[in-house]
């Protein structure tokens, strides 16, 4: 199993060191002299060359990228051009919202859209079914941050249950993590439900209600283990679209997080910063997919006795 | 996977013309299977539903400028009506500048067709390209180009945008461009895999055979054939850039005011949620509703083509 | 005359779907002795393996439905019996075992688990090790070590596949086993130590056995009687002996005999028969097998034929029933057609 999550996490390695690449280029099309964002209009002509030989900018781009790879390394991801605060500080002190948010979507999206996937698969042609389709084709339709205004207008202003703004409490994240859970949600009912449609045609099926099982442990027992296979994969996928999703729900709720950096950073041009977010949201959404593929590695007994029993064979995924 | 300029296939000449006659053939079968799956999709009600749905909303935006006046409905500012609720004059109501909001949520409407079907243009383009160079090349091309594509797909899709975005600017060309680029690794891979199942086929074999170029075999025969799932996938993409461009305008990446764009419209609706709560139920409803007739079709369509409901 | 063990009185089955009705049984009449096999023999579509599915009630929900018909195993009438009751005797008085191995099992769990799950569910009270030593005797008894109990499916072969679906089928050593095409999907050589192994574990238990097949030579090999369906029906039915060495056999019986290609002869064409079976959504008046039969009479178009016996051989066609007007007796034709 070792081995397996070695050679996954060497995969990844290069792909992140790509993405380092990517963002740094494109971000070093921005127009734009750093220097004057920090001394402001007002300074000399040598105090700009003087500021930009120091800050390295008159180096050549390579040079400048493995200067940033290194440092980033050793964790100085530069300072914010607007504040001066070190970037991974900033990071860090927002990190912990953004990934809250993400997560807790994801596992709501998981507790409720799954037993729903199943229930719609099992009543197949029922209004159930129907309901089902339709509510996800409806959560897929809506923008995060539509739903969110929506979620404010009916439980903030009207009924006034929860809060709309802040991040002060818990009571805070309701609002936010079920905004940003709509899309997830309506993947993982869609796909639930597909598979289990696909699984319980199967001929082992057939197999287990011959020997007499009760219908629920053929559903749960038997269709739902074969049906999570491919559900398990999606919710990897759909972590990053989540992740996309908390910069705009951020934003409608005022919450703190790395959204809300990158676009005010964004908006004020600050690259070091608007570098650093996108790797951080990129090196996340990759160890996530890395935990789903190890857990599914575990679960897929087609995978399991690859890896974890020791067999001379070519691995043929 | 041989070079494109190889010797006639192994068969050597006996066996190529069964290879031609199968070619002939399969440009027949392609005609029926496009009718086929036509009458297949027309039975899907609720992907008919959508395209109908989809239909009328592209017909009263474009036709807008017959029965609307982009000046002054939608721009020009009438601030002695401002936050009027929907009466006869103004169906929707107006907006905090006086704006008549149908006029504006029509108007946004064509904002967003434009972006999105120049966005797929980009994506689907720059795509095919890809993905069919990778698929057709194999071995290393096809690894060097999938690599660098999941560089590009580790980067969640929305952050890829905005990042874009942060770098070119934000006039709409350059928006365009940005979302065309964050789309594209997504979709060369589509192509990719529906060229790679092509590919195996005899025909592209015959056509090696007579010595066509690696490029014609490429757009004549590999890319009409391959078509199936990359219009599921089109009717996805476009949908995705509806919420995509409204998500960037409403964080004020997007199109700039005072245009109107359905995004933008929601955040200035946000901060009157409060007290004129109306003005954010119309262009978001637009929104849902163009991005569920199109879900709509690309399920249908998908369900059209699936080789297993074939009776 | 030993007890009857399974019998099933004129059952009629039909398929419900959106555009049609399909009659899969036409008053199926069937029955089986205790400890003996009958082989059930027909080309695909006769309703053989509708035939197995209504006796364990397994038809598609909603889609298979019962029409008419009795169905008495151990004198019990099983369409009498709840849900909750015929899942007691599933797995347990009567098994079944399907076509395709490869598919059959689950591949998520251990095939021990899969053994064992059939002995926990009709014997909750006994303990694990008690579930696990018969588990491990059963998987001894098909021939696969039981130390591979932890395996998965996919790490066995076809032919093991098949033998762990038939160590769960007589885990509980139900009194019937219904065995649709066991070895079909397998390989001739495996196919030959299957049906080895199953004839010994049937004999040991004293399992009477239904066995689908449209494998003549497998029929002739383990089967004690045969039952020949055509089209929702059984239109012939007797000992081995009298399927195999009679002299009077319904038309399709002699058709399906003829049509197995000899090796010893030089042939250039094989020997079909002509025709195709009808249409299964309408069942016009009369005899089914009339339009392919080169003996057809008038009678055989309006009127359905009635079952003749003559000890332990039935025959349901025209051409045996007593002599009457305007119907030539069938010895006569078959001695001649014999005969050409």
């Amino acid at each position: 199993m070792l081995k397996y999550i070695g050679k996954r996490l060497l995969m990844i390695i290069p792909v992140i060191l790509g993405v380092t690449f990517l963002i740094f280029t494109v971000m070093n099309l921005t127009p734009g002299d750093p220097a004057i964002m920090i001394l402001g209009e007002g300074a000399t002509p040598e105090q700009y060359s003087a500021l930009r030989e120091e800050m390295g900018l008159n180096d050549p781009f390579f040079v400048r990228y493995f200067r940033y790879v290194t440092d980033a390394l050793q964790g100085d991801f530069g300072r914010s051009y607007r504040t001066n605060i070190p970037v991974f500080q900033e990071i860090a002190t927002r990190m912990p919202y953004t990934l809250n948010l993400a997560i807790t979507s994801t596992l709501i999206a998981i507790i409720i859209g799954i037993p729903i996937g199943v229930l719609s698969a099992v009543k197949q042609y029922t209004i159930t079914d129907n309901v089902a389709l339709g509510t996800s084709l409806l959560l897929t339709s809506m923008p995060a941050f539509w739903f969110a205004m929506m979620l404010i207008l009916l439980f903030s202003l009207k009924l006034r249950v929860l809060p709309s703004l802040g991040a002060d409490s818990w009571r805070h994240f309701i609002l936010p993590a079920i905004a940003t859970s709509a899309n997830t949600l309506a993947s993982l009912i869609r796909m639930t439900r597909s598979t289990m449609l696909e699984v319980i045609r199967q001929d082992y099926i057939r197999t287990a209600r011959a020997k007499g099982a009760k219908e629920s442990r053929v559903i749960f027992g038997h269709a739902l283990r074969n049906a999570l296979l491919p559900v398990v994969t999606i919710i990897g996928v759909n972590f990053g679209i989540a992740l996309g999703g908390t910069i705009v729900v951020e934003q409608v709720f005022a919450l703190p997080g790395l959204g809300q950096l990158m676009i005010n950073a964004i908006r004020s041009k600050d690259t070091p910063m608007v570098i650093a977010a996108v790797l951080f949201a990129a090196i996340i959404a990759s160890v996530i997919n890395l935990i789903v593929d190890i857990v599914y590695a575990y679960i897929d007994p087609r995978l399991k006795s690859k890896y974890v029993t020791v067999k001379v064979r070519k691995a043929t995924t | 996977m041989t070079n494109g300029n190889a010797a006639p296939g192994a068969n050597g000449f006996a066996g190529s013309t069964q290879i031609l006659a199968s070619a002939r053939i399969h440009q027949y079968k392609k005609k029926s299977q496009v009718k086929t799956i036509w009458l297949r999709l027309k039975k899907n009600r609720l992907a008919m539903f959508g395209l109908v749905v989809f239909m009328i909303m592209m017909g009263v935006v474009l036709s807008a400028d017959l029965y609307m006046s982009y000046e002054d409905q939608a721009i020009s500012q009438n601030l002695s009506q401002r936050f009027r609720p929907p009466s006869e004059e103004h169906l929707l109501g107006t907006d905090q500048f006086g704006r008549d909001l149908l006029a504006r949520v029509v108007y946004g409407g064509r904002i967003s067709l434009f972006v999105g079907l120049a966005t797929i243009c980009v994506s689907l383009t720059a795509g095919s390209v890809i993905g069919a160079s990778a698929a057709y090349y194999g071995g290393k091309t096809d690894n060097i180009l999938m690599r660098i594509m999941d560089v590009f797909l580790a980067v969640p899709n929305m952050l890829m945008a905005i990042t874009l975005v942060a770098a070119l600017g934000t006039s709409i060309f350059n928006l365009i461009l940005a979302m065309g680029i964050s789309q594209t690794p997504r979709m060369s891979r589509i192509v990719r895999s529906s060229v790679l199942s092509i590919i195996g086929q005899d025909y592209i074999e015959a056509a090696r055979a007579c010595g066509t170029s690696d490029a014609r075999i490429i757009f004549r025969h590999i890319l009409p054939n391959a078509m199936g799932p990359i219009l599921v996938q089109v009717t996805q993409t476009v949908a995705r850039s509806v919420i995509t461009i409204a998500s960037l305008s409403f964080i004020g990446l997007g199109i700039s005011e005072p245009t109107p764009e359905w995004g933008s419209m929601l955040s200035e609706a946000k901060g009157q949620l409060r007290y004129h709560p109306f003005l954010a139920v119309a262009p978001g409803v637009a929104i849902v509703m163009s991005v569920m007739s199109l879900t709509l079709l690309g399920d249908g369509l998908r369900d059209a083509m699936d080789p297993r409901l074939k009776n | 005359m030993t007890e009857k063990l399974l019998e099933i009185r004129d059952l009629h089955v039909m398929y419900r779907t959106d555009d049609d009705n399909i009659f899969a049984l036409n008053g199926v009449n069937l029955s089986v002795e205790k400890g003996k096999t009958i082989g059930l023999v027909g080309e695909t579509g006769a309703g053989k393996t509708t035939t197995a599915l209504s006796i364990m009630r397994l038809l598609p929900d909603k889609v298979g439905i019962i029409r008419q018909g009795e169905i008495f195993l151990e004198g019990r009438n099983l369409r009498d019996l709840s849900e909750a009751d015929m899942r007691l005797l599933r797995g347990n008085n009567v098994s079944m075992i399907f076509q395709d191995p490869m598919t059959s099992l689950n591949p998520t769990h251990t095939v021990g688990e899969q053994i064992g799950e059939v002995v926990k569910l009709h014997y909750p009270e006994l303990r694990s090790d008690a579930v696990e030593a018969k588990v491990d005797e059963m998987m001894e008894m098909v021939g696969i070590p039981a130390e591979r109990k932890t395996e998965y499916p996919h790490q066995f072969s076809g032919g093991m596949k098949q033998r762990i679906v038939i160590a769960i089928a007589l885990a509980c050593n139900p009194k019937l086993l219904l065995a649709d095409e066991p070895t079909t999907a397998l390989d001739v050589t495996i196919q030959a130590q299957v049906l080895k192994m199953m004839n010994e574990l049937k004999e040991k238990f004293n399992t009477s056995m239904i066995l689908i097949t449209h494998d003549l030579g497998v029929v002739a090999q383990i089967c004690d009687w045969v039952g020949i369906m055509y089209a929702g029906e059984v239109i012939e039915h007797g000992t081995v002996e009298d399927i195999f060495e009679g002299e009077r056999h319904h038309p399709y019986t002699i058709g399906l005999f003829g049509s197995i290609p000899d090796m010893t002869k030089k042939t250039e064409r094989l020997n079909p028969i002509e025709g195709l079976m009808p249409d299964p959504s309408s069942v016009p008046p009369g005899c089914r097998f009339s339009e392919r039969c080169p003996h057809r009479m008038d009678i055989c178009s309006t009127d359905s034929p009635e079952v003749i016996i003559r000890g332990t051989h039935q025959i349901k066609c025209h051409l045996f029933s007593e002599p009457r007007e305007g119907v030539c007796l069938a010895e006569e034709k078959l001695v001649k057609g014999a005969a050409s």
